[in-house]
């Protein structure tokens, strides 16, 4: 892929914004006139890191919450004087794009990060923007540190550059699985899907990690993601009585599953995954809600280790709450700074491979080391149970959760 | 045992309220030769209606049993969805009725998209629950289980099963209904308002269907735009199995269909030794549909096509 190729699609890609919307249009305008004048800079005594996620749209919230971490971290370094490497004083540098949420404006605004020649990239903060952006990242060699995308397929691509710093969706249903039969007891369970790569990546996990702990799965059943009626599923379940009912899908199924299963007589605990773990839920299966588990990757965040400390000063700067995972994000500044300062350098060649076998215990979230493809390595996975209506913590696995 | 005894009942509730819709194909096939495929649309906006009429009752702090709020949301469904089902007549089949057959096929797709549509744009694209005001005992039995719910579904489904062939078989309306299916113009020479018959048809056809969407959602716990496309394509299949245009066969079709699905998908999987799960659970009714197509496209209990043309 020559940078001729690139450019070429990066000015189509910038000439259909440009004729869609006037904002992205003037954006793609003042960015690249700027880059050339800071681009020495990056080179000299600054440390260039991109920020990427949604900052317009409905859930800008939590995109801005994300910058507001990365932002945090990076005024916490120059305040402190900026970051020595190889004996110079080097100052941070943030730069927030908006990639709208969407994949196309991610991959636009990633290899705008790749003109601006940013060292380093937090974010995306949805699998559906990550994942084609690693693409991006990968091949200009800098690395991506994800605070918030928990899909499986984003760290199986084989890039050396992706990483992330929340549990993906196959340790969430090992978590699940360990906590079935560990602590909940489960002898026997019973697991269904709705063959989504979702669902049924779920499930295969869960089923994996639930016989390693030495339970037996069952019976395995299938359903799809439109479908209401499980009785005649449920039916041949109950013939095998299990202890729990693991479900690998969404709320809207999983409301009927758990009602339909109590009008049945069964009295198998249930068990979805983060697509359970909704008001939705609740309102859908009403008082037959009571009782069922899910869980949510991470942590609560009063429950992280620096969570005190970190929570007055985001407050105090930027005059908010935290609403989700802006500790990540927080800490994918500083696991990307311990890295360059391991390598005495800013370059990403140089501190990549310093990255992946990273082990930092300075951060929010708690200790911090990636496995080989770039996974965070037990992280924090918090259990939900249903209690009088409301989603209650039953226990958070896994990172280094105060209990 | 007692599994085997929880499928057929699973069975039979599910196809009682296969029945009720599949009468509602059959009747208007054995009238105007139309296959409706907007009536699985016309059972979601019953089932739709029905939540949104107890949800407002609710809202304004009505206090009746819960049975009562059902009639009354009842109440308010079957004449929307009998409207609905006159209009549907009126605007989309009749300016065709001298067209060819294709035609008014064409335009009953066409008209359940729009429904659907339309109901996405006024009750969202969302799950909507049923409102929690039945009971939901378990009666337990020779060790499977029935909700009172679920005998209420299937006794109703009786008692509108009766009424409708006493209607048909009993009544001046019902006499008038046979003679227009069995032949229009000379329906309309012994003074049969033939027009009338067929509104009248689809208005019948279009209750049973806001009854069969309530039962649905209520055993369900919950409706949405998109139901009743599926559970409308699996009635038909049922129309077709019991001989589409005879109601008897309807309703035999309907609850075979019911058993077929249960006892099928949950014992597929042991069958075949896990190869095929219960996911290929809807294969069930399209199976039987196709074999029966082939081998007997008159159905069960349906009468010789050709004696029809």
């Amino acid at each position: 892929m020559s940078i001729a190729r690139y450019s070429m699609i990066a000015a189509a890609v910038l000439a259909i914004t440009a004729c869609g919307k006037q904002e992205p249009a003037k954006k793609a305008e003042t960015k690249p006139a700027s880059a050339p004048a800071s681009a020495p800079a990056a080179a000299g005594d600054t440390i260039k890191i991109g920020y990427a996620g949604p900052l317009t749209g409905n859930i800008a919230h939590i995109g801005k919450d994300l910058e507001y971490g990365a932002r945090l971290a990076v005024d916490t370094f120059n305040e402190a004087g900026g970051v020595e490497l190889a004996g110079k004083k080097m100052k941070l540098v943030l730069v927030a794009e908006d990639d709208q949420g969407d994949p196309k404006t991610a991959t636009t605004v990633a290899q705008r990060f790749v003109d601006q020649k940013v060292v380093g990239v937090v974010g995306h903060l949805q699998s559906g923007t990550s994942i084609p952006a690693s693409k991006i990242y990968s091949d200009a060699g800098i690395p991506q540190i994800t605070p918030s995308s928990t899909a499986i397929a984003y760290t199986a691509q084989g890039y050396k550059t992706t990483f992330r710093l929340i549990a993906n969706d196959a340790q969430q249903g090992k978590v699940l699985a360990e906590y079935a039969v560990k602590t909940l007891k489960a002898k026997k369970v019973a697991i269904i899907d709705d063959r989504t790569a979702y669902g049924q990546g779920l499930a295969d996990e869960f089923e994996k990690a639930a016989k390693a702990a030495g339970a037996t799965v069952v019976k395995r059943e299938f359903t799809n993601d439109k479908e209401t009626d499980f009785n005649s599923i449920l039916t041949s379940i109950k013939g095998t009585q299990p202890d729990l009912i693991f479900y690998g899908g969404l709320d809207a199924q999983g409301a009927p599953l758990k009602k339909q299963a109590k009008k049945l007589g069964i009295k198998a605990t249930l068990m979805g995954a983060d697509a359970w773990q909704t008001p939705e839920f609740i309102k859908l299966a009403g008082a037959d809600a009571e009782g069922a588990y899910a869980s949510i990757p991470g942590q609560p965040k009063e429950r992280m280790p620096g969570s005190k400390e970190f929570l007055a000063k985001f407050k105090q700067k930027f005059n908010t709450e935290v609403q989700l995972y802006a500790p990540n994000s927080y800490d994918a500044v500083l696991v990307m700074v311990e890295a360059m300062k391991k390598a005495g350098s800013s370059e990403p060649a140089k501190y990549l491979p310093e990255l992946a076998k990273v082990s930092y215990s300075g951060g929010v979230t708690g200790p911090i080391s990636f496995d080989a493809k770039g996974d965070i390595k037990d992280g924090a996975i918090t259990i939900y149970q249903v209690k009088n209506g409301k989603w209650e913590i039953m226990e958070v696995v896994g990172g280094a959760a105060k209990k | 045992m007692d599994i085997f005894l929880q499928q057929i009942i699973n069975g039979l509730v599910v196809g009682s309220v296969y029945a009720l819709i599949a009468l509602g194909y059959t009747m208007v096939y054995g009238i105007l030769q139309l296959i409706n495929f907007a009536h699985g649309e016309i059972v979601m906006i019953g089932a739709m209606v029905t939540i949104t009429c107890i949800n407002f009752l609710i809202g304004h702090n009505v206090n009746l049993p819960g049975p009562l709020l059902l009639a009354l949301g009842l109440a308010m469904a079957i004449p929307v969805t009998m409207l609905l089902g006159y209009l549907i007549e009126r605007i989309a089949y009749r300016p065709l009725r001298k067209a060819p057959r294709l035609a008014p096929l064409i335009t009953a797709i066409g008209v359940s998209i729009v429904l659907q549509q339309a109901a996405m744009m006024i009750w969202g694209r969302n799950y909507r629950a049923f409102p929690a005001i039945l009971p939901s005992d378990v009666v337990e039995f020779g060790g499977a289980s029935i909700t009172t719910l679920q005998i209420a579904i299937i006794a109703l489904s009786i008692v509108l099963l009766i009424g409708l062939f006493l209607l048909i078989e009993r009544t001046k309306m019902g006499r008038a209904m046979r003679a227009t299916a069995q032949s229009p113009d000379v329906a309309r020479l012994m003074g049969v308002n033939v027009n009338n018959i067929i509104s009248l048809t689809f208005m019948i056809g279009s209750a049973l269907g806001a009854v069969a969407g309530v039962l649905v959602a209520a055993n369900y716990d919950q409706a949405h735009a998109y139901m009743g496309f599926m559970i409308g394509l699996k009635a038909f299949t049922a129309a077709v199995l019991g001989g589409i245009g005879n109601l008897g066969g309807a309703v035999l079709g309907g609850i075979l269909l019911g058993l077929i699905e249960s006892i099928g998908s949950g014992y597929l999987g042991d069958l075949t030794g896990g190869f095929l799960g219960s996911q290929y659970k809807d294969i069930f009714a399209f199976l039987v549909l196709i074999l029966v197509l082939i081998f007997r496209p008159s159905g069960l209990m349906g009468e010789r096509v050709a004696e029809r043309a």
